[in-house]
């Protein structure tokens, strides 16, 4: 597969920062490098900043005075969109209803000046790589979303950009669908080579699409890391429930436990606070015999969704905890049931400020 | 049967409005070939005053085809590019920028005619060619272009297609070409067809900036109604739909075979 060649470019963004002319910040000055063929998502809730950090890589805004952006090492900062070579991918796909979907995706080659033979042999390898075959005359109006995704995805690759920017690509499709294309995406991304940045408010295509995954919130970078680190080390509280499901939990601390209600849960406390702030995955809490656990509630809830239960226990902890048992066993709200963390999977967060 | 009546009511009532507007125009139309208006149809029918129309008024007739046509040049050089600046830019300066443009709307023909007497009545040659009276319809029909154009580009997203063709290398000339102007055609052929039409039948500037070598078509006609036979004017208005009428369906056709694509 010839459109395999790596060729990725490296990208810098040293102090940018934007400030819209109404006086809004949407984006502090933020410092990020992105290595060559890296996958790096941008995550966070609306309006955290991750769209205008694309943009500004994409050159589409300018950052404020200061800022700069340096591809492979050369600045970039002034150059506007067109010459930077990057492959975009909209969340509106920004397809041309004016053109066939075949046009679609060989205009960056014809504005390149490929002649009409080379053009339509690009166009067909990306034709089969995204899987739309049958697809090249038809008009943007005549296909489904999905294939809108696909047709938008192959215009932008098949410049060979340097970086491949995706500013929510699936948000726009239905949850199975979704699903579907998040996997074909990864295993294209791979497959390329290529350097992407990807922008989603999704954290499962954060975790499933990303080397590493940087966590934005009004406007300021709040962790940077890869999806393990991100979804078991949260830094604080925010990455903690934004990333998963998470029980947050604020509890008195004495030597090395966490006192609460229903019992007192061993932690791995370095510092000797006396309280803390903790998180707790739902799945990381087993279900064990109610004489012998740590830990004891009342099941308020079950609910059960297929591949396991998901229980609202009450009593456990400071406020209602929401544990993930195995779809095996039987349970029913009510019931009083012992439960056990492992303390490595109780993750002490600093406090609120 | 209550849903009839309403229906009715509602047929009769639509029907009067209708012949309220159509019975003049028919009206005019048969006085316009009725050998004597004052002894009624039964006098014949000729087509003697449209002739003798056509022999006094053909230049105006023609030179109001020209400054139609070269309206709409300019109207469409101008004010799709200024649609398309307007709409990307965005911000106040552009709100700004497009009141400005169709204050002409609001703004009696009469007074523009005055500020452009004012302004360039002492440029002798241009006062006296019928580019004077051009550039009074490109100021009253600019607004029309400029938002017709600018509706379309409102629907379409047009800043996201811009953007996507700029990600793929597009200059701004090509993009201009290649994306915006295509798929903002529905909104220049509205455009064109408003455009054309008004600057035809507009007479409230055109009568202000005219000289009697600059007449155009609505002018001659209000000359014929003050200065000639009723049957005369009126075959001059019988002119005037066999003119425009054909131009207004092809264009309608037009644009309604576009919105179906």
């Amino acid at each position: 597969m010839s459109a395999a060649a790596g060729h990725g470019a490296s990208v810098r963004i040293e102090n940018c920062g934007k400030t819209f002319a109404d006086g809004t910040q949407a984006l502090e000055p933020a410092t990020l490098d992105i290595a060559r063929g890296e996958t790096l998502v941008l995550l966070g809730p609306s309006g955290c900043g991750k769209t205008t950090m694309l943009r500004i890589i994409a050159g589409l805004e300018l950052p404020d005075a200061g800022g700069k952006v340096l591809f492979d090492g050369k600045d970039m900062t002034l150059v506007p969109i067109e010459r930077r070579n990057v492959g975009m991918v909209f969340q509106s796909y920004a397809l041309f209803p004016n053109m066939s979907v075949a046009d679609n995706i060989g205009y960056g080659l014809k504005i390149r000046g490929v002649a009409g033979k080379e053009r339509a042999s690009r166009v067909a390898e990306l034709v089969a790589l995204t899987n739309i075959a049958g697809l090249e005359d038809r008009r943007i109006n005549q296909l489904s979303g999905g294939q809108r995704q696909r047709v938008a995805l192959a215009r932008a690759v098949a410049i060979r950009p340097g970086i491949l920017l995706l500013d929510e690509p699936l948000t726009a499709l239905d949850a199975a669908l979704r699903d579907r294309l998040r996997g074909e995406l990864n295993r294209l991304l791979r497959a390329l080579g290529i350097t992407a940045i990807y922008v989603t408010h999704d954290q499962a295509e954060a975790m499933e699409l990303g080397d590493r995954v940087v966590v934005m919130r009004k406007g300021a970078i709040v962790q940077i890391g890869s999806p393990r680190e991100i979804y078991f080390e949260p830094r604080n509280r925010f990455v903690a429930e934004f990333v998963g499901a998470a029980n947050v939990i604020e509890a008195p601390l004495a030597d090395g436990h966490l006192l609460m209600p229903g019992g007192r849960l061993p932690v791995d406390a370095t510092a000797s606070l006396p309280a803390a702030v903790a998180m707790i995955r739902p799945e990381t809490v087993g279900i064990v015999e109610v004489r012998t656990a740590p830990l004891t509630g009342i099941i308020d809830s079950v609910s059960f969704v297929g591949d396991r239960q998901r229980l609202v226990v009450s009593g456990a902890a400071q406020k209602p905890l929401t544990v993930d048992a195995p779809n095996t066993i039987k349970v029913k709200a009510g019931e009083r049931i012992g439960l056990s963390i492992a303390p490595g999977a109780v993750r002490l967060l600093p406090p609120e400020v | 049967m209550r849903d009839r009546l309403i229906f009715s009511a509602q047929l009769i009532f639509t029907l009067i409005v209708a012949a309220f507007l159509v019975v003049p125009a028919g009206m005019s139309i048969t006085a316009g070939v009725t050998a004597n208006y004052f002894r009624g149809i039964a006098s014949g029918v000729t087509l003697q005053w449209v002739a003798q129309v056509w022999e006094l008024y053909a230049p105006t007739i023609l030179l109001s085809f020209v400054i139609a046509f070269a309206t709409l040049a300019v109207t469409l050089i101008v004010g799709v590019p200024a649609a398309y600046a307007l709409h990307v830019r965005g911000g106040r300066l552009s709100r700004i920028v497009e009141e400005i443009i169709t204050l002409p709307l609001a703004i009696p023909g009469l007074a523009i005619a005055l500020a452009l007497l004012l302004t360039y009545g002492s440029f002798g040659e241009f006062r006296r060619s019928w580019a004077f009276i051009l550039a009074g319809h490109v100021v009253f029909t600019m607004p029309f272009m400029v938002r017709s154009v600018m509706a379309v580009f409102a629907t379409l997203d047009i800043k996201t297609l811009d953007e996507g063709a700029a990600s793929l290398g597009a200059s701004p000339w090509q993009r201009f070409r290649n994306v915006i102007v295509p798929n903002a055609r529905p909104g220049i052929l509205a455009g064109s067809l408003m455009v054309v039409t008004l600057s035809l039948g507009e007479f409230n500037l055109t009568w202000m900036l005219h000289t009697p070598l600059t007449k155009t078509l609505p002018i001659g006609l209000a000359d014929s109604y003050a200065s000639m036979r009723l049957e005369v004017a009126s075959a001059y208005t019988l002119i005037f739909f066999v003119m425009i009428i054909p131009l207004l369906v092809a264009m309608q056709m037009f644009a309604d075979k576009e919105r179906a694509r």
